[in-house]
């Protein structure tokens, strides 16, 4: 195993979150407006990933809270639509998706002649999270290890590694696929399989059983 | 067995792995918490799981009680009320009592408060605390349990003066906030498991308590369980019985709540409740007493679905209590009850004895529709309202305050 040598092992991680109210609010489309142009960066990342390491539920009707707001505190539709479509995993930098919900909005208020209001206690309150990463001590020497290791992973260690490690790499792409990529292309066909995955739309436990069977699928076959 | 082995039966091995972790960079750490009782309510609640399961994880946590004379409950009841809102004068005596009462708890428990790493302060009882330890060597943290969204602001005007001096304060949820100085966390409450209002129950016990208040087994029964107070809308539960029980006469209510004695406005309320149910016999209203969990357990568990038909509501943990029984309920679209309540998943979030109406008998006519919402219900409880969730945000946020306030704190 030449490679062993050569490569350093997968630190396997693990995280939490703690939620944190920016005081920021806002009770109309405009403001809300307002508020995402100054808004902590943080809270827009908060806004479209948190929700999976937070109190909410696994089948919501929109993935980021500001389309939720828009459809269940604005009933406007239409803006819910076009903002619950909006794929963060598309957007490498925050500051890039903070201005396309941005231009969203505004098309919304040039299309508008009459701002919704929420009712006073319905208001968007723009929250930040600060993350805590720790090492589990674990180190996995060979990619072969990820097939028994990742089904026992906590959803921490699988938000960790799959979906904050979108905004560390500078590929922008989750742990596993920058670990593989240091094996030359050995890796490459595994890594195309990562790369077919979209953590947007599933749970960390669905993503986990996802990530699970990638591996074993991938190692089993060929016995590699 | 310890308290987290046996957590670990009802969360999972892993996350109990993932708590250990999380709290190793604590261990040794000397944590106060600081509350009024040690007994009723919900703050003593928390404290009597929360403070062993510190223990048990390596840290030195503490306990301690601020107790006064009558004038300083009597003022910090002011405090309560003005915080949800309601105007109150406070006399300078009451806030002389309050301050005493503080000087003097400050004096006893000195030495304790000083070295500790880490204080929590619950609610506006012990909150004048900070300024007599200028030389605190920790971290200090206000946790206010209360929904202070719309404070009395003269009030609030005052505690602010005695809460933005701590290194952050604690919220349930962002609608409860008042914005301070310091890091605002938010972090909601939860339930525990393994408590006798929440333990599994043989079915012996639940049939027995079928028989103890006259409730037929073979009949449909929901159930509300809270004071009679205005804000919790029991005369709209029965009135949305009423509307419900049109189409399906066989429909049995309980309404159950603690005893009202001490309360001239709870009185008021069950005799306007009473007076509603005309004597129905269907209509069971119950008055248990305050240690009655086994029996509200068991009144949870008989039920086919439950009411939180709430106007106003703090966190409203009724609500998980009964989803963790595997109910879907039926909430008023308020405070927690919104975060709890997934409307048409874990059960129906309403605004109207009408809209309560249509959901009861929707519920009734759909029986595959309330089983599946209250596996998914019983689902949504283990993933976000136990007490081990609530447990690692504590551990989050203690870990990130006592290693740096940047967005990313990085241990190991």
């Amino acid at each position: 195993m030449a490679e062993k040598s050569k490569i350093e092992p997968f630190a396997v991680k693990d995280c939490a979150l703690s939620a944190i109210a920016t005081g920021r609010r806002a009770q109309n489309l405009r403001e809300l407006r307002d508020g995402l142009l100054t808004v902590h960066p943080g809270s827009i990342y908060y806004h479209f990933w948190g929700r999976l390491l937070r109190p909410s539920f696994d089948d919501p009707e929109y993935n980021n809270d500001f389309a939720a707001w828009a459809r269940h505190r604005l009933h406007d539709v239409k803006l819910a639509e076009r903002l619950g479509v909006i794929d963060p995993a598309e957007f490498g930098e925050i500051e890039a998706l903070r201005q396309e919900v941005i231009d969203v909005i505004e098309e919304r208020l040039d299309e508008t002649e009459f701002l919704s209001w929420a009712p006073r206690d319905h208001q968007f309150h723009f929250i930040r999270a600060q993350t805590v990463v720790f090492d589990t001590r674990r180190r996995l020497e060979h990619p072969r290890e990820l097939a028994a290791t990742i089904p026992g992973l906590s959803v921490g260690s699988i938000y960790y590694h799959a979906i904050d490690a979108r905004r560390r790499e500078p590929q922008g792409v989750d742990d596993f696929s920058a670990w593989l990529a240091r094996f030359g292309g050995h890796y490459a066909d595994l890594s195309t399989r990562l790369a077919g995955l979209d953590p947007y739309f599933v749970t960390l436990t669905e993503l986990r059983d996802q990530l699970s069977s990638v591996f074993s699928d991938y190692f089993r076959e060929d016995g590699r | 067995m310890t308290m987290l082995s046996d957590y670990a039966g009802v969360v999972g091995e892993d996350v109990i792995d993932h708590l250990r972790q999380l709290a190793a960079p604590l261990n040794g750490m000397k944590i106060v918490h600081v509350n009024s009782t040690r007994q009723g309510g919900g703050v003593a609640e928390i404290l009597s799981w929360l403070i062993p399961l510190q223990r048990e994880l390596g840290m030195e946590a503490r306990w301690e009680i601020i107790t006064g004379k009558n004038e300083f409950y009597q003022c910090t009841k002011h405090f309560h009320n003005a915080l949800q809102g309601a105007p109150a004068l406070i006399s300078e005596g009451l806030l002389k009592a309050y301050e005493a009462t503080n000087r003097d708890a400050a004096e006893e428990l000195g030495p304790v408060l000083r070295d500790a790493d880490v204080v929590f302060i619950h609610d506006p009882q012990p909150a004048a605390l900070l300024k007599h330890f200028p030389d605190r060597k920790g971290k200090w943290i206000w946790r206010c349990h209360i929904d202070a969204s719309h404070p009395y602001r003269p009030v609030w005007k005052y505690l602010r003066g005695l809460v933005a001096g701590y290194d952050a304060s604690i919220f349930s949820l962002a609608d409860f906030v008042q914005m301070l100085p310091h890091t605002v966390y938010l972090v909601p409450p939860s339930i525990d498991p393994l408590s006798e209002k929440n333990m599994d129950l043989p079915a012996e016990e639940v049939t027995g308590v079928r028989g103890r208040f006259g409730i037929d087994p073979a009949r449909p029964m929901m159930l509300q369980v809270s004071r009679f107070d205005r804000f919790k809308d029991p005369l709209g539960v029965i009135e949305a019985y009423r509307q419900a029980t049109a189409f399906i006469p066989a429909l049995q209510l309980v309404l159950a709540g603690g005893g009202a004695s001490d309360d001239p406005e709870g009185e008021a309320v069950l005799a306007e409740v009473r007076a509603a149910a005309r004597e129905d016999p269907d209509i069971h209203i119950l008055l248990l007493p305050s240690d009655a969990h086994r029996t509200i357990n068991a009144l949870q568990r008989a039920a086919d679905f439950v009411l939180q038909k709430s106007l106003k509501e703090g966190f409203g943990l009724t609500v998980a209590e009964s989803m963790w029984k595997g109910k879907p309920v039926i909430g008023g679209d308020t405070g927690g009850i919104r975060l709890q309540v997934i409307n048409h998943h874990t059960g129906f979030l309403v605004n109207s004895p009408e809209g309560a109406a249509l959901r009861i008998r929707y519920l009734l006519h759909h029986r595959e529709k309330l089983v599946e919402m209250g596996i998914k219900a019983r689902e949504f409880v283990r993933q976000n309202f136990l007490t081990t969730r609530q447990l690692r945000e504590y551990l989050t946020l203690m870990v990130g305050l006592t290693h740096g306030a940047e967005d990313r704190v990085r241990l190991g």
